[in-house]
This record gives structure tokens, C-alpha cells and sequence, in this order.
């Protein structure tokens, strides 16, 4: 008897309780910095593709929604020909992120992409490229650190630049 | 011809009244079960979301009225109007302020019970006639459910009528000028609340319907607008549960300062949202707890309650 009046009773102080609903729409939610949301493919500083389509993304990918079509600029350098991700399919696991040699391809915090026709879904190269660097700014892929030799550290050489940590940002 | 006037349009205003009320109960009933969860509940259409009314009833009368094959046409299409027909007949003895009432019969209390007891009808009927073991399974835990709580409902009621020596709900609230029955009669108050609460199948004694266990019990097979009169039945029933114990036990349209239309509203008002309390923090019993506790405690209780009210009329009166 005393368990319900007591169940009652603290029923009714939820009532001036802080509502945890957040009103969406008018009141954005807190997204973390490393919220997997809207996939886009970034630039070097140089303002280059960082993409060297090298597939690993479209391999690791568990439900194939990368598409891409690699091919070769004058001086031999790499880079997509076309880039298709597939957001109806995607699951915003990550996995490109992680698998991408050169940090081109990243995700943000953004999930606001609804759209009232699943084609619209699909994103080209155009709309996936940025132009910043996204989470890594200042890396380029492109450059190169060398080898520590005598007399040289690594990163002191002519055309090398100072190491950096590829892993700084993996979870 | 005059009266005739006024006769129609206390009851076309006790009709819209109820409908309105049990209409507005089904937002009243999301906003103050997401109060007390911590959330907003329907807040989108219209101010304060009371929209979501006419957006329910819009929705719910273009929803495909499907009869399933199998089951009894005729009782199937029956049930759910005979809610809604008793509960709103019941309303006819509500007395709503001194001389506003549809009709005001010296044996009003009965005529409410007796009311209340037909609608058990509805639920059996309906269970019956969907010809789905759920749905079965669900009329049978009604009809045992409110056959034993209809008993001490009555009994619950008679140390009322003792203590205001009639069956007239308008000389019941009369006697209560100087003291709300709800004092002298508390044990009555709290037996016949329970009692309400099984009559109109709500948590916690909502086993008939036990939507997590009986998928929704005797009303599993109805859709739109059917299964709509079982949810304006079901709100109609806890206005009407809820004017009854002001009624009884709160002095019904008496008070001070405020019209006696007004404070009948609010008391009323303040049983629903009691209703809706009960609905937000407790669990449902087991099936056999909740017999058990109607034939083992609250017949007893209720029993005592008429005996000892009785002995101390007489004793009084000698």
C-alpha cells in the first residue's frame, strides 16, 4: 500500500522535472567532433585531391557503397575519375575513414540529408569534395618526411617536411 | 414548448460536453503521461498541440473499417457502439450543478451502476465475436475482471446512500453541504475508485486489453472507427467514473465563490488527472493477483464498510 502511494508520489515530482526531449528542429543536438555523419572527400593545402583512388575504402566498405573509377592525370598521379557513394546504403561505420591511406576520404558530424527521392541519395565526386582539408589540416600525402640518415633526422632533408602522425585522430 | 427547449439543449449539451471531454482526454492523456516522463508528448500541431485532436480524428476516420471474415458480422459490429451507448446513457444522471441534469431519477445511483454493468457486454461481445484467441482470451479476463469488481462497486456505494438516505445523485450532493462524504466515507471513496479504475480497464487493471501480453486483447481485430468507439468508450467511462466520485464523495458541484458548473469541471478534472497518475506509475498485476485482490480484500473491505456505516447510522439516529 505504501509502495504505490510512494510510486505515485514520485510519478507526479517528474512533473517539474528537466525534460530531456530536445526540441530538434529549433534545438540542435551536441554532435561530437568525431560524430560519423555525412561522408566527404577533402583536399590537400596545396588544394589538390588527397584522393588517390586506391579502392581501399570501396573495399573495406561492408555494404559496398563506394563506387569509384581510378585513373591518371598527365604526370601519372592517381586520382578518382568518378566517386559515388551511395547514403541510402551507407551505415556511417567508419570504415573508409580508418582504411584511407592519404585521409582523404572523412566523415562529419552532419546528418541532416533527408531527401524525398532516394536517387538524390546518391552523391557524386562534386558533392562529396570539400574545399578544405577537413580533420587533418596541413597533411598531404604528397609530401614526404624520408628516412633518418647520418647526419639527417627525418623531415630535415631538402624536399622533406617534418613527419606526421596518421593515426592522431583514429579512434 | 419552452421547456422542451431547455430539456433539448441540456442534453445536446451533456452529449457535446462528454464527447468533447473524452475527445480532448486522448491529448490531455499524451501531455501529462510525457509530463511525468519527462518528455513533451504532442506539442507540434496547433498550440500546446491540441490539434492532434482533429488530426487523431481525421486520421482515424479515413482508416480502412476492416471486419475480418471469420468473425460474427452483427456482434462485431454491435460492441463497440454499446460502450459508447451506456457510458453516454449514464451520463444522463450526472448532475452537473443544481437542476442541470438530462434527468434526475430517484434511483439515479442505480440506474449509473446498472449502466456500468452493461457495458461489460461490449467487451465480452466483442471478444467473443472476433473469433481470435486473443481476442477470447482477452473477453474472458474482462468479464471475470468486471464481474468481480462490479460487486464491491456497489457495495462501495451503499454507505453513500445511507448517509444521504437516497438513491437521487441530486440529494446526494445535496447532503454533502456541510461535509464531503469523502470524510465520514473514505474506505467507500478508495473502494469505489479501484473499482472505477477495473471498470474502465485502465492500467493498472487494463489485463483485458494487456497489449504486451494479448498483442490488445478484446479489441485486437478492430480497426478505424470501430476501434476508435472503444477508445472514446473508454475515455467517456473515465469522465464519467471521475464526475461520479466527485459526485459521491466530493460534493460534487458544491463550493464557494466559482459557479457549480465550474467546480464540478474541476473536480472531475482533478479525478482524470488522478486517473492518469495511476496509469504513469504503476505495473500490472498478474491476472490471479487481481481476482484475488478483489474477492479476498476489497469485497471484505467493502462489506465491513456498508456494516459498520449502517451500525453508526442507526446508532446516530436512535
Amino acid at each position: 500500500m505504501w509502495s504505490i502511494i510512494k510510486a505515485l508520489i514520485i510519478t507526479f515530482r517528474h512533473a517539474f522535472r528537466q525534460r530531456v526531449t530536445i526540441q530538434y528542429p529549433e534545438e540542435k543536438p551536441y554532435l561530437a567532433p568525431r560524430w560519423r555523419g555525412r561522408i566527404i572527400l577533402s583536399r590537400d593545402p596545396d588544394g589538390g585531391e588527397r584522393c588517390v583512388a586506391c579502392y581501399l575504402c570501396s573495399a573495406v566498405c561492408p555494404v559496398q557503397c563506394i563506387a569509384l573509377q581510378a585513373t591518371e592525370d598527365a604526370s601519372g598521379r592517381r586520382y578518382p575519375e568518378f566517386f559515388r557513394i551511395n547514403f541510402s546504403r551507407c551505415i556511417f561505420c567508419g570504415e573508409c575513414e580508418e582504411a584511407c591511406p592519404t585521409c582523404a576520404i572523412q566523415l562529419t558530424p552532419d546528418f541532416e540529408m533527408s531527401e524525398y527521392e532516394r536517387k538524390n541519395l546518391v552523391y557524386e565526386k562534386e558533392h562529396l569534395l570539400i574545399s578544405g582539408c577537413g580533420k587533418y589540416p596541413g597533411y598531404n600525402f604528397y609530401r614526404q618526411a624520408g628516412l633518418a640518415i647520418k647526419g639527417k633526422g627525418k623531415g630535415e632533408g631538402d624536399q622533406e617536411s617534418p613527419p606526421v602522425d596518421v593515426l592522431s585522430l583514429l579512434p | 414548448m419552452r421547456m422542451m427547449i431547455g430539456q433539448l439543449s441540456v442534453i445536446f449539451g451533456v452529449l457535446i460536453a462528454a464527447l468533447t471531454a473524452a475527445a480532448f482526454l486522448i491529448w490531455l492523456e499524451r501531455r501529462l503521461l510525457a509530463l511525468w516522463q519527462d518528455r513533451y508528448g504532442p506539442n507540434r500541431a496547433g498550440p500546446f498541440g491540441l490539434l492532434q485532436v482533429p488530426a487523431d480524428m481525421i486520421k482515424i476516420f479515413f482508416k480502412e473499417d476492416w471486419i475480418p471474415p471469420f468473425a460474427d458480422r452483427q456482434l462485431f459490429v454491435a460492441a463497440p457502439a454499446i460502450i459508447t451507448i451506456t457510458v453516454l446513457l449514464s451520463f444522463a444522471v450526472v448532475p452537473f450543478a443544481p437542476g442541470i441534469a438530462v434527468i434526475s431519477p430517484d434511483l439515479g445511483l442505480l440506474f449509473f451502476l446498472g449502466m456500468s454493468s452493461l457495458a461489460v457486454y461490449s467487451v465480452a461481445l466483442a471478444g467473443i465475436s472476433s473469433n481470435n484467441k486473443y481476442s477470447l482470451i482477452g473477453a474472458l479476463r474482462a468479464l471475470a475482471q468486471l464481474l468481480s469488481y462490479e460487486v464491491f462497486m456497489g457495495l462501495s456505494l451503499m454507505g453513500v446512500v445511507m448517509l444521504a438516505g437516497s438513491f437521487n445523485l441530486n440529494k446526494i450532493v445535496e447532503a454533502q453541504r456541510h461535509l464531503w462524504f469523502v470524510i465520514p466515507q473514505f474506505p467507500g471513496f478508495i473502494l469505489f475508485f479501484i473499482a472505477g479504475i477495473a471498470e474502465t480497464h485502465r492500467l493498472p487493471f487494463d489485463l483485458p486489453e494487456a497489449e504486451s501480453e494479448l498483442s490488445a486483447g478484446f479489441h485486437c481485430e478492430y480497426s478505424g472507427m470501430k476501434f476508435g468507439m472503444f477508445f472514446v468508450g473508454e475515455y467517456l467511462s473515465i469522465t464519467l467514473i471521475s464526475a461520479m466520485t466527485a459526485t459521491f464523495f466530493f460534493g460534487g458541484w458544491q463550493g464557494p465563490l466559482l459557479p457549480p458548473v465550474i467546480w464540478f469541471a474541476l473536480k472531475t478534472f482533478a479525478f482524470i488527472c488522478l486517473f492518469i497518475l495511476i496509469r504513469a506509475s504503476l505495473p500490472r498485476p498478474r491476472y490471479d493477483q487481481l481476482l484475488a485482490f478483489a474477492w479476498k480484500l476489497l469485497l471484505p473491505l467493502a462489506l465491513l464498510n456498508v456494516l459498520i456505516t449502517a451500525a453508526i447510522v442507526l446508532a446516530l439516529e436512535r
